[in-house]
């Protein structure tokens, strides 16, 4: 299908199930959204990133219960550095939303989502192990792919591709 | 609601003992290894320990042209490495902006399809062979080696085959192919009988799976269970179905859905999606469209051996392609397809230049081991085999 140039301003995607229900419960918590190739993104306030997954997940119409996947962009050099990526998937609707939070480099943390969707507690969990990002309430964080004692965050872009020799 | 366990408890505590299982153990598939702790013959907790086969393939993507990721994609769930490649170039398609011809779109459908029967029969012989019954892996190889037989006639390797390519396919089915397969799938339906008459309604294989490792369906959507293990707790869900991809709304098949949440209503979900494959598998015979099996984007799809010989613009574009990659318009898409193990989805993020910013994998099987700690409770130590096996893991999948 060929491209369109992508929507982001909010009036015009009010009627999406997710950003609607982000809206009503709070708009300060919603920084910016795009629609582009047929997915909406929206960005989360990071402290609010917990709260705004269960709103979600409890949402009347369309909940959005089933938590795809957690993972990392890291935009070195620039700041923020970080961007957490949470893709969710409505199971009774089949709706899909991502969700975004930017962090800072000096020492990435938000809070972990693990109370609203269990199954996070992988998926943080790597993003911990490759990427530095501290995840707060998880019950369990420790390195999942790389060896308990290994020295950096490999998925970071300041490390290299071969490896530290 | 439901949360794995947070640490174990220190050997001896309440009189429980740890036991390690694995990464070496032939019932772990692969290097999966598992800490238990048990109370007698009962499991206490248990938890898995992973990052044995990681290979750090999403940072070797970052370091790659587009098209140099797709053998890449192949080694992660290497039991269907087709499934791999339609999901990354479809993500690929979908940043780019790509229209595919009916033609590769019907032969991708075909393609998957089969890798989705050659998947399920090294699951259903390994996950037999798990719990006692021997003779299904040898039935099971011999239908997998005629499925691996045409990954090599299409492709000329039985299984890291990179068939699909950015903007089609990298060959044309050869003379003969559909005439094959054609007679592999009138086959193929009394085979799976054969199976069923091995294990279905076998005392030995019923006690083993029925009332094992249940999840119910709160569990299943809370912990991240996807594709059969998902339906077998009673979620209807299938990507084929409900966001269709590649050409799937143009076929008609069925979702097995079970309610029972053990290990035995997994084993027949898989063993009816062998069925219904194998009809789309017919389907995409019968219908096959005529024309090419590549886009028209000569910046993107390498050109025809003939074309580039005799035409110096073709080989310019050849060039190109081979020495700097193509660029991609920024942006980023999450692409989710139904792999044999549930949702496998490629997020691609794209800078604007001709190598991805990052590339990430969501696997099927990282997502289901998380369910096995819940399945296993209270469960009895043969039975966390079952589990293992019913979940039907992948490690590369897992480490990636």
């Amino acid at each position: 299908m060929p491209l369109t140039a992508p929507i982001t301003e909010i009036e015009k995607l009010k009627s999406h199930p997710a950003l609607a229900t982000l809206l009503e419960w709070n708009s300060s918590v919603v920084q910016a959204v795009k629609f582009d190739r047929d997915e909406l993104t929206i960005w989360v306030e990071k402290d609010a990133i917990r709260e705004a997954g269960a709103i979600l997940r409890d949402a009347r119409d369309c909940p959005f219960n089933y938590l795809c996947d957690v993972t990392a962009v890291d935009w070195y050099p620039l700041e923020p550095r970080f961007e957490v990526v949470y893709h969710l998937l409505s199971i009774p609707t089949k709706e899909r939303v991502r969700l975004k939070t930017r962090l800072d480099g000096s020492s990435p943390a938000l809070e972990s989502v693990t109370s609203v969707w269990p199954s996070a507690n992988f998926y943080e969990r790597e993003v911990f192990d490759l990427f530095g990002v501290r995840f707060t309430g998880h019950p369990n964080l420790k390195r999942i792919m790389m060896p308990d004692d290994w020295e950096g965050h490999p998925l970071r872009k300041d490390y290299p591709v071969e490896g530290y020799r | 609601m439901p949360q794995l366990p947070a640490t174990l408890a220190e050997p001896g505590q309440d009189g429980t003992l740890i036991l390690n299982m694995g990464p070496q153990h032939p019932s772990t598939h692969g290097v999966l290894r598992v800490v238990l702790e048990i109370e007698g013959e009962t499991i206490v907790r248990l938890r898995p320990e992973i990052g044995y086969l990681h290979t750090g393939i999403e940072k070797t993507c970052e370091a790659k042209f587009y098209q140099q990721v797709v053998p890449l994609t192949d080694r992660i769930d290497y039991l269907c490495p087709m499934t791999n490649n339609l999901c990354y170039c479809l993500a690929v398609e979908k940043l780019l902006g790509l229209e595919i011809p009916p033609k590769a779109q019907w032969m991708r459908v075909l393609m998957n399809e089969l890798t989705r029967i050659n998947s399920h029969l090294v699951w259903l012989g390994t996950h037999a062979m798990d719990i006692g019954a021997m003779t299904v892996l040898l039935y099971c190889f011999r239908e997998r080696e005629e499925v691996l037989r045409f990954y090599e006639m299409v492709s000329g390797q039985r299984m890291m085959s990179s068939y699909f390519r950015i903007g089609g396919l990298a060959l044309e089915p050869p003379l003969g192919f559909f005439e094959k397969v054609k007679k592999f799938a009138d086959g193929f339906p009394s085979k799976v009988d054969e199976y069923e008459n091995l294990l279905t309604g076998n005392p030995i294989f019923m006690m083993r799976t029925k009332g094992i490792a249940r999840l119910s369906a709160e569990d299943a959507i809370a912990l991240g269970a996807c594709g059969p293990t998902l339906r077998g707790s009673g979620v209807d869900i299938d990507l084929r179905r409900d966001s269709p991809y590649t050409g799937y709304e143009n076929f008609k098949f069925n979702v097995p859905v079970r309610t029972e949440g053990d290990v035995f209503a997994r084993y027949v979900c898989r063993v009816q999606e062998l069925r219904e494959s194998i009809a789309i598998v017919q389907q995409a015979l019968a219908g096959m469209p005529e024309g090419p099996i590549k886009a028209d984007a000569p910046k993107v799809v390498l050109p025809d051996r003939e074309k580039m010989e005799t035409q110096m613009e073709a080989l310019i574009y050849h060039f190109k392609i081979i020495t700097e990659g193509f660029a991609v318009p920024e942006g980023e898409v999450y692409q989710a397809v139904e792999s044999p193990r549930g949702e496998m989805g490629y997020y691609i993020v794209s800078d604007g230049t001709a190598k991805p910013y990052r590339v990430h994998m969501r696997g099927p099987s990282f997502a289901n081991l998380q369910t096995v700690a819940k399945m296993c409770e209270g469960q009895l130590i043969a039975d966390v085999v079952a589990a293992i096996g019913s979940i039907d893991i992948v490690l590369g999948d897992c480490d990636r």
